[in-house]
């Protein structure tokens, strides 16, 4: 087989990058100082990331009213899982596989209340139940060395990517439950990605992959010019 | 003798040596577009307070900033001017302090109660037209030290408010001093209208004084 020009990923990476480019919404981030600088205030977001620092686990009356808490999806409609929906672990692990809802919740259940961040500057507070993401990455095998993990969503295709450390956070979660109940729809049904160390756009709602990759890919958001790291 | 101490020790020095004159400034183009960026942040939210709990005292609940007033064109871009530039003027006012440390400039720029109290009230009393004559000074006088001391606290405070919006989670104790993250952002936003008083007070002051813009470009006159 021929050797192609460029791999499927180059090709949608630099489609991605010539729109923002021809967009011109971005142009003053791709400048070489803020490019420069962002590159140096990851770096400084990547060396005060430390693994057993944690969210604040607040009390119940900290909660915000639930129809307070914002929602958003980036489709025209609310998104709905397909129909034998199941949530994809791949990449570099050693045993691939597919969880559906019930596989997760017989998994060890995480709950914690934390403050959420916005990128916008609100903050919010509410309960999530779920598994650590670093329990699914033991049950598949991850490896070690995947210094990368992408998150997929049946959500128009809504996605992002994130540095090992923080999607290891023992607060990290593939939740599907807030507040006492199960995970509304417009809070990313059946299962959400939900962290105390990222912003809330980092949070992939509608999941439906994760994937452990030696490349650091983009997001939704990053490649339209939001920082990469997203750390709180 | 404490005169002819402190005499000796301005001898031959201008009033404004080339770093001070620098990094005041630098703070020019510095503030400006750290404030634009800042209100283009606050446009996205401005609003006091977490979600479902905004604080009753503020007036200006979901009332933007004035659109020319916001720099980066979009949150993002705001996003990156700001935490860019904050290390420019974290720099700049490292550059001053230690200047104002090793050449002990700080000892005539300064607020130092004991010495400066009397005359701050002096100085003021003269500004409300209650006194006649200023009380002498050298450099600056007792009103002036506490605005410029006071300032470079009110800038200190901004960027710990600010480091403990952007990382409220990694650097919790320092939003615990501000009263935790929705804390930190009052405290953010109101040492910006503080810091925008004093400017404003600066200029009248300066416009007052035009002379002393010269000696800040020049440097002004050996003592």
């Amino acid at each position: 087989m021929p050797k192609p020009l460029m791999t499927r990923r180059q090709f949608v990476t630099l489609a991605a990058t010539g729109t923002v480019l021809a967009t011109g919404q971005t142009a003053s981030a791709q400048s070489g100082f803020l490019h420069w600088m962002g590159r140096w205030n990851e770096r400084v977001e990547r060396l005060l990331f430390r693994a057993d620092r944690l969210g604040a686990e607040l009390p119940p009356a900290a909660t915000t009213p639930v129809d307070a808490f914002p929602s958003y999806f980036i489709s025209k409609t609310m998104p709905v899982a397909p129909d034998g929906w199941v949530l994809k672990v791949g990449g570099r692990v050693a045993r691939p596989r597919t969880f559906s809802v019930e596989q997760l919740q017989h998994m060890a259940r995480t709950d914690m209340r934390v403050r959420h961040h916005c990128v916008e500057g609100w903050s919010a507070v509410a309960a999530w139940h779920g598994v650590r993401l670093r329990d699914v990455a033991e049950a598949v095998g991850a490896d070690p060395q995947a210094p990368y993990v992408e998150f997929r969503s049946f959500d128009a295709g809504y996605w992002s990517s994130w540095d090992r450390e923080s999607a290891l956070h023992r607060q990290t979660l593939l939740a599907y439950g807030m507040n006492g109940t199960p995970l509304a729809p417009n809070h990313g049904a059946p299962v959400r990605l939900y962290s105390a160390v990222k912003l809330g756009y980092k949070m992939v709602k509608y999941v439906t992959e994760v994937n452990f990759l030696s490349e650091r890919t983009g997001g939704y958001w990053e490649d339209q010019g939001y920082e990469w790291f997203g750390g709180v | 003798m404490e005169t002819t101490d402190r005499e000796a020790r301005w001898q031959g020095k201008r009033p404004q040596p080339w770093p001070i004159r620098l990094t005041h400034w630098a703070n020019v183009p510095l503030l400006l577009l750290m404030a634009g960026s800042g209100l283009e942040i606050f446009a996205a939210y401005p609003r006091l307070g977490p979600r479902g709990g905004l604080y009753a005292w503020y007036p200006w609940q979901g009332v933007p900033p004035p659109a020319w007033a916001q720099f980066g064109d979009w949150l993002a871009g705001g996003r990156h001017w700001h935490f860019a530039l904050g290390w420019l003027l974290v720099l700049n006012g490292v550059v001053y302090l230690s200047y104002m440390a090793l050449r002990g400039e700080w000892r005539r720029r300064l607020f130092l109660p004991q010495r400066d109290i009397r005359d701050a009230v002096l100085m003021l009393v003269y500004y409300l037209r209650l006194r006649r004559v200023a009380p002498a000074h050298d450099l600056y006088n007792g009103l002036q030290r506490l605005a410029y001391s006071a300032v470079i606290l009110l800038v200190l405070v901004e960027v710990l408010s600010g480091l403990a919006i952007y990382k409220p989670v990694q650097l919790w104790w320092l939003g615990w001093c501000f009263g935790g993250y929705d804390g930190a952002r009052v405290v953010h936003l109101a040492g910006l209208g503080l810091l925008a008083v004093f400017t404003v007070a600066h200029l009248g002051m300066v416009l007052l004084h035009p002379r002393t813009i010269l000696t800040m470009l020049t440097g002004g006159k050996h003592a």
